[in-house]
């Protein structure tokens, strides 16, 4: 671990809205997710505002750029979202914290087990729940290879609309691959809701250790092929390379995290920094670029891959001595006694009655979780009222904030470019709107 | 003496779960939050947060047979709660939610209370990032800030009406089409 970070203790002061945010800074004025078109080119005849989206299949879902055009150069930019705003957090407040836990894999729909991960932390941190090690351990692999699925959808989308189709492919294969893991395990190749308040829904089945082993030594090797067809494609390496720039200072500024963050040569990642679940017990390297360019943001996802097939490497080494352990808390006033119970013990049948129906209850307080999801910080911030319900969530988006430096990393841009930035920022549409 | 008592405008501060959160008034949260930036070093606004405490406890306590506000047998989220909850303030809660990108991680909860009409002043000067988390309190909460450059809705449609993350905001009142109810 670093001894030190860069960009500590040296804030810089900004002067008030309507100046400069600071000298250097790319951020537009005052808001900074629009450019404005400069007022001598505003006259002319020579500009054209185009809707980029929200149904454009580059978009990642329904973002909405709207661009103002000088020829092929970008002179003006607003970013419109909200069009896959669903209500969650409205939703949660009506659900008990039981039920509710299938809603936030259905937010970030792509980076799903993490997002399930903050939340679930968060109601066992209200209720002081110790989780069993062997869960723990869980968590953390399926994590990593939810890390592996989302950086692949990453890479082949944003690869295939800059014309490299055949990555799409063979990105797709290894994800389908992770997406068999995730079935063998849950019974659901996304949206496993495979994690519950006190630990896991279910034992680790028979077969995963082999088929898990399996994938993370076939990884590598595909991580090299992907290298291999990308890093030495002039195509590639010239829409990539000095587009979209973000320096550190912007980034922290506009609140980036994740991916996004760390090209832009800010050493920061809370699995490292502010250890959750057992990441102080694992080794790995926490990959830092310096461009702040498109090409970098894809650097550092390549990277996070490789580390990510040791993490999970390293958690079936550990899960595999843990045969026979207990895989969720004996709470039985949270967590659902075990299916044969049912039919000897009426205990055990009141209190799945009481779970299921009712919901567990929840002590009264406020907390904000935050782990380090795919695509950065990914926060929930929770209010319970002592009662069965959550009184408020929020989820705070990494997608979101990544959006708003759609702008920044646009200015100056060509529209071709666009495509790329917004590809390299990597949001998913169902986070940022919720 | 704690350390955040020289930040602008202090009321209290609370320690739970292992978060800090101090209070501050509601017309100085720009001043704390330029303090928590420069003086403090929380150089990242993580998210910004409201919250309607409208009917807060308003269940009650429940009995062996019911609650004073009445309980349905039949409807299992009508229970009361086992505990009354500490009182609020005021209706609305404000957290700004702050990183300081050092060792540890340190995170700190800036929290302002307002009432239903009450403004408070943007921090879009001091984080550029508050531009949409401000936004979108306002839209879905109904929370004005002061001094935004841009406070349209956000994620809601731009003729939409009401607040829809307020408690009193109705459920289901939209109306559907082609319903039996029609």
């Amino acid at each position: 671990m670093t001894a030190t970070l860069p960009h500590v203790g040296r804030a810089r002061r900004w002067p008030m809205v309507g100046d400069p945010i600071y000298e250097g800074s790319r951020i537009p004025k005052r808001v900074p997710t629009i450019v404005d078109v400069p007022a001598a080119l505003r006259e002319t005849d020579d500009v054209l505002q185009v809707n980029f989206g929200p149904n454009h299949p580059s978009t990642h879902g329904v973002l909405r750029l709207i661009v103002d055009l000088d020829g092929e150069k970008v002179v003006g930019l607003s970013a419109v979202i909200g069009y896959l705003h669903t209500g969650f957090e409205k939703n949660m407040e009506q659900k008990t914290w039981w039920k509710a836990i299938t809603y936030p894999e259905r937010i970030d729909y792509v980076g799903y087990q993490n997002n399930e991960l903050v939340f679930v932390l968060a109601i066992e941190k209200l209720l002081e729940l110790e989780v069993p090690e062997k869960a723990t351990w869980m968590r953390m692999l399926m994590c990593e290879l939810n890390r592996i699925h989302s950086h692949l959808v990453f890479l082949g989308t944003s690869a295939l609309e800059l014309g490299a189709i055949s990555m799409f492919w063979y990105c797709f294969r290894e994800r389908e691959t992770i997406l068999d893991l995730f079935e063998l395990v849950a019974g659901q190749r996304m949206h496993t809701r495979y994690f519950q308040a006190g630990g896991l829904a279910e034992d680790i089945p028979a077969g995963f250790y082999p088929e898990a082993r399996s994938f993370v030594e076939r990884m590598p090797h595909a991580l090299d092929d992907y290298l291999t067809l990308l890093d030495r494609n002039k195509i590639w390496l010239e829409r990539t390379q000095g587009v979209g720039l973000l320096s550190a200072d912007d980034a922290i500024a506009l609140g980036q995290s994740g991916p996004v963050l760390r090209a832009s040569g800010v050493d920061w990642d809370l699995r490292r920094d502010d250890p959750y679940l057992a990441y102080d017990q694992v080794d790995f390297r926490v990959p830092v670029y310096n461009g702040g360019d498109v090409y970098d943001r894809y650097r550092v996802r390549m990277d996070e891959m490789a580390e990510s097939t040791q993490i999970v490497r390293q958690c079936i080494d550990r899960l595999e001595r843990m045969e026979g352990e207990p895989w969720i808390a004996d709470d039985r006033k949270v967590v659902l006694p075990p299916r044969e119970e049912l039919h000897t013990s009426m205990e055990s049948l009141i209190h799945h009655f009481k779970i299921v129906t009712e919901g567990y209850r929840v002590p009264a307080g406020e907390i904000y979780v935050a782990i380090e999801s795919p695509r950065g910080e990914s926060g929930c911030y929770v209010v319970s009222d002592g009662g069965p319900r959550p009184w408020r969530v929020h989820f705070r988006a990494p997608s979101f904030a990544a959006l708003q430096a759609t702008a920044t990393c646009a200015q100056g841009s060509l529209i071709a470019d666009l495509i790329a930035i917004v590809g390299s920022l990597d949001a998913v549409m169902g986070d940022t709107d919720r | 003496m704690n350390d955040f008592a020289k930040v602008p405008g202090y009321v209290s501060t609370t320690e739970a779960y292992g978060e800090t959160t101090v209070v501050v008034e509601r017309g100085r949260i720009r001043e704390a939050c330029t303090f928590a930036r420069d003086e403090l070093g929380f150089a990242m606004l993580s998210d910004l947060v409201a919250t309607d405490y409208l009917d807060w406890a308003g269940k009650g306590v429940s009995g062996y047979i019911g609650t004073t506000a009445g309980r349905d047998l039949n409807m299992p989220m009508t229970q009361g709660l086992q505990a009354l909850p500490e009182a609020k303030p005021a209706r609305f809660s404000l957290s700004y939610h702050l990183l300081a990108l050092r060792q540890g991680a340190p995170r700190l909860r800036l929290q302002c209370w307002l009432e239903d009409g009450d403004t408070v002043d943007s921090v879009v000067s001091v984080w550029p990032a508050a531009d949409w988390l401000e936004r979108e309190q306002f839209d879905l909460m109904g929370i004005r800030f002061d001094g935004h450059p841009n406070l349209a809705r956000l994620l809601m449609d731009d003729d939409w009406e009401g607040h829809p993350l307020r408690k009193d905001y109705p459920l289901g009142g939209e109306p559907v089409r082609f319903s039996s109810a029609e």
